[in-house]
C-alpha cells in the first residue's frame, strides 16, 4: 500500500535503482500490429538468445507498447543506459534474433535493420499522451511509477480541491477526443454541480470507428495513464465509481486495463481512502459487443446496465440522469490519458500546444494508401500536408492523392484542394468533415468515391440499432440509391432524391449515429459530383 | 430445458455467482457463455435467463442485437475477414468474395464438413497492416488474395 507522495516517490527511486543495474535493454513492441507479426514469438525468443550468451545481467528484454511505425513491424529498439542512446530496429523477424544478439554482445549496432529516427515521421510528433508508449512496460505499474506515473494524482488528491482541478482543465481548453469535441472542463463542471450521494465516471474505449486504432494503442500502451486520468476525474466530479466500455475486439487491451486495475489495487491507488485522502475510486471494466452504435453516449450507459444499446432521446443529458440514473461523466480513452500531464504542466502549458481554439496534441491512425502506415501524435493546427506527406512519406505505389476520409462513417472526404488546412476541430468542420476519434484514411486515385460513400451507408445500414424510423429505413434506401449509381443505372430523379433524403435523415433521426450517416454521401456529392453524374444512365 | 449436467453450464453459473446474478451482468455473461459454448442455442440462453431472473425475451434481445454474439454452432476453423475502412480500400472485399467463390459460402455461413466458418467484422484495429483476416484468433496483415487461400489451406490441411 502506498499512502503518501513520498513512499510513490520511494518506490519509484527503488524501481530506478533496479533498472540502473541493467546497461541495456532491449524493447519489443508488444502492440496488435506487430504482435500480428509474431512479435511475441520474437520476445521469446530475443530472451533466450540473450540467456544462451550469459548476457541477461546486461541486457534485459521487455515487451512495449506501440512506437508508431506500424509499417515496418515489428519494431525493436535498444536502449543504452549509460548514454541514453535509443536504437530503433525495423522489420524485424525470428531470422534476425540471433545476429541481433550477437551484435549486442560484441557492443556494436545491427546495422541492416536500423530504422533512421531522424525521419519527419518521428521528429514531426510531440508526444504527450503517447510519451511512454515504446518505452515502459505496459503489465508493469512499478515501470510507469518510475516514469512519473501516479505522482500528479498524489499531488492533484494532497493539495487540489475538485474546484481547482476543473479550473485547471478548463483554462487547458481541452476538448473531448472522441471526436465531438465538446470542453472537457465544463463536462465536468456540470456533474460537479449536481447533487448526488453516487456519481459515475465512464471511460468510453468502444472504439467502433472503423479505420480508427488510437485508443486501442493507447490502452495496450499504457493502460495506467488512462486509469490515472479516469481517478483524477473521479476525483474533480466526486464520483466513486468507474466503468471502462470496452470492445470485446480488443482482448489485448483488456487484458492490459484488467492487470493495471489489479495492479493499482493492490498498492492502494484504486480502492477505499486512495493515498489516505479520504476519496474512494474503484473501476471495472465492461465488455461491448460489438455494436458501433454503443459509442453514442446514451447507448453505451444502456450496454453497460446489460441492455441492448439502443440511444435515448437527450435531454436529459448524462450529467443529470446517466448511468442506473446518476450524473455521469463520459469521456473518450485520449481525453482521459491528456488529463494527468495537464494537471502535471498546468492548463497554461497544454493551452500553448495546438491552436487557440483546439489545444493540446491529437493522436491520428493513418492508414489506407499511405506509406507510413501508424500512429502518430501530433500538435493541433499541424496542415494535413504535413501529416500526410512529411509524417506520412506521402502516397503509397507513387500513385496520386485523390482525398482524405477522416471522422469515418459520421465523417466525410477532403479533397486536395484543402491539403494546407490546418487540422482542428473547426476547420475540418467548415469543409464539410469531422475531427472524430482520428481515424485519417488517405486515398488514392484508383479509388471511387461512391463506391466509399456507399461502403460507409452500408456500415451504419447495419450498425442502425433500428429504433428511429429515420436512421432504420433511411440508411436501407440511401444504401439502395447508392447501388443504383454503383450499377450506373441512375436517372437524374435519384440524385435529387439522394440529397433530400439525406436531408431528412440527418436532420430528423434521434441520435448521433442517424444524424451523421449522411456525411459521406453529401461530402463526396460536394466534391465529387463528376463521379455520381457518371453513375446516371443516359436516355 | 437442461439441467445442470452438461458441465459447461457450471461455469456460467459460477461466472454469474461471482457477477452477483446482477441482471446488468448480462453481457458479461453472454460473454462467457459464449467462450464456453463456442455458440449461444436456445437452451443456454433460457438458462442464463432463468438464473438472473430476467425475461427470456430480454436475454434473447440482448444476445441478438450485439454482432459479437452468434446463434449458430461454428465450424472447427473460423474465419474473420475485416471489413473495415482501411481493410476495404486495399481489398479486402475482393479477399472476401474469393473466399466465398473457393468454399462455396456466404458471409456467415460454415461449410458442409463443418471445417470452416467464414466471418466478417467492421474494424478489428489492426488498420496499420490491412487488408487484415482472423483465423482461429491468430491475425494476419497485408493479404493478397492468392497469400491468403495459400493460407487457410494450410489451415485446413
Amino acid at each position: 500500500m502506498i499512502t503518501s507522495l513520498l513512499e510513490l516517490e520511494e518506490l519509484a527511486n527503488c524501481k530506478r535503482c533496479d533498472e540502473a543495474s541493467i546497461v541495456e535493454e532491449l524493447r519489443v513492441c508488444i502492440g496488435s500490429s506487430c504482435v500480428s507479426r509474431g512479435a511475441d514469438e520474437i520476445e521469446k525468443n530475443l530472451k533466450t538468445a540473450i540467456e544462451n550468451k550469459g548476457l541477461q545481467n546486461r541486457c534485459r528484454v521487455k515487451g512495449v507498447g506501440c512506437s508508431g511505425l506500424c509499417a515496418n513491424g515489428t519494431l525493436v529498439s535498444h536502449y543504452k543506459n549509460s548514454t541514453k542512446e535509443n536504437t530503433l530496429y525495423e522489420e524485424i523477424i525470428l531470422d534476425d534474433v540471433d545476429a541481433l544478439v550477437a551484435s549486442i554482445e560484441e557492443q556494436k549496432s545491427y546495422s541492416l535493420k536500423v530504422c533512421d529516427t531522424n525521419q519527419l515521421f518521428f521528429t514531426k510528433q510531440t508526444k504527450i499522451v503517447l510519451e511512454n508508449a515504446g518505452i515502459i512496460d505496459p503489465n508493469d505499474i512499478e515501470d510507469y511509477i518510475a516514469h512519473g506515473g501516479y505522482a500528479t494524482l498524489f499531488h492533484v488528491l494532497h493539495e487540489m480541491m475538485p474546484v481547482d482541478v476543473i479550473n485547471e482543465v478548463k483554462i487547458s481548453g481541452l476538448r473531448g477526443r472522441g471526436g465531438g469535441g465538446f470542453p472537457t472542463g465544463q463536462k465536468w463542471e456540470s456533474v460537479y454541480k449536481v447533487q448526488s450521494d453516487q456519481k459515475y465516471i465512464v471511460c468510453n474505449g468502444d472504439e467502433g470507428d472503423p479505420g480508427a486504432f488510437m485508443d486501442r494503442a493507447l490502452m495496450e500502451a499504457d493502460p495506467h495513464k488512462v486509469l490515472e486520468g479516469m481517478i483524477i476525474a473521479g476525483f474533480a466530479c466526486e464520483a466513486t465509481k468507474g466503468y471502462i466500455y470496452v470492445r470485446a475486439e480488443y482482448p489485448i487491451a483488456v487484458e492490459k486495463i484488467n492487470r493495471a486495475i489489479k495492479q493499482a489495487r493492490k498498492l492502494g491507488i484504486l480502492g477505499n481512502q486512495i493515498a489516505h485522502s479520504g476519496f474512494d475510486f474503484d473501476i471495472e471494466v465492461r465488455l461491448g459487443g460489438g455494436a458501433f452504435v454503443c459509442g453514442e453516449a446514451t447507448a453505451l450507459i444502456a450496454s453497460i446496465e446489460g441492455n441492448r444499446g439502443n440511444p435515448r432521446q437527450k435531454p436529459p443529458h448524462l450529467s443529470d440522469y446517466g448511468l442506473w440514473g446518476e450524473p455521469t461523466v463520459l469521456n473518450n480513452v485520449e481525453t482521459l490519458a491528456n488529463i494527468p500531464s495537464i494537471l502535471k504542466n498546468g492548463g497554461e502549458w497544454f493551452k500553448n500546444i495546438g491552436t487557440p481554439t483546439s489545444t493540446g496534441t491529437k493522436i491520428f491512425a493513418l492508414t489506407g494508401h499511405i506509406k507510413n502506415t501508424g500512429l502518430v501524435e501530433v500538435p493541433m493546427g499541424i496542415t494535413l500536408r504535413e501529416l500526410i506527406f512529411e509524417i506520412g512519406g506521402g502516397v503509397s505505389d507513387g500513385k496520386a492523392l485523390k482525398a482524405i476520409q477522416t471522422g469515418g462513417p459520421s465523417g466525410g472526404c477532403i479533397p486536395t484542394q484543402f491539403l494546407d488546412l490546418s487540422i482542428d476541430y473547426d476547420s475540418l468542420k467548415s469543409v464539410g468533415t469531422i475531427m472524430g476519434s482520428g481515424g485519417m484514411i488517405v486515398i488514392d486515385e484508383s479509388s471511387n468515391m461512391v463506391e466509399l460513400a456507399h461502403f460507409f451507408m452500408d456500415f451504419c445500414k447495419s450498425a442502425s440499432c433500428g429504433k428511429c424510423v429515420p436512421c432504420r429505413v433511411g440508411t436501407t434506401q440511401l444504401t439502395l440509391l447508392l447501388e443504383k449509381y454503383i450499377a450506373k443505372e441512375a436517372t437524374q430523379a435519384n440524385f435529387e432524391l439522394l440529397k433530400e433524403l439525406s436531408k431528412v435523415v440527418k436532420g430528423t433521426s434521434l441520435c448521433g449515429l442517424g444524424q451523421t450517416a449522411p456525411n459521406p454521401v453529401l461530402s463526396t456529392i460536394r466534391y465529387f459530383e463528376s463521379e455520381y453524374l457518371e453513375g446516371i444512365k443516359n436516355d | 430445458m437442461a439441467d445442470i449436467v452438461d458441465s459447461r453450464y457450471k461455469i456460467i453459473d459460477q461466472a454469474m455467482r461471482k457477477l452477483g446474478y446482477e441482471k446488468s451482468a448480462l453481457l458479461e455473461v453472454l460473454h462467457i457463455a459464449q467462450e464456453t459454448f463456442g455458440y449461444l442455442d436456445r437452451d443456454a440462453l433460457k438458462f442464463i435467463a432463468k438464473r438472473l431472473k430476467a425475461p427470456y425475451s430480454k436475454v434473447y434481445g440482448v444476445a441478438t442485437f450485439y454482432h459479437r454474439f452468434t446463434l449458430k454452432p461454428q465450424g472447427k476453423h473460423t474465419l474473420v475477414v475485416c471489413l473495415g475502412t482501411a481493410c476495404y480500400i486495399k481489398g479486402a472485399k475482393e479477399i472476401l468474395a474469393a473466399l466465398e467463390t473457393r468454399f462455396a459460402i456466404k458471409v456467415t455461413q460454415t461449410t458442409n464438413d463443418n471445417l470452416l466458418s467464414l466471418l466478417s467484422a467492421r474494424c478489428v484495429g489492426s488498420c496499420s497492416i490491412a487488408p487484415v483476416m482472423i483465423c482461429d484468433n491468430k491475425t494476419y496483415g497485408k493479404l493478397t488474395i492468392d497469400e491468403t487461400l495459400e493460407k487457410i489451406e494450410e489451415i485446413l490441411s
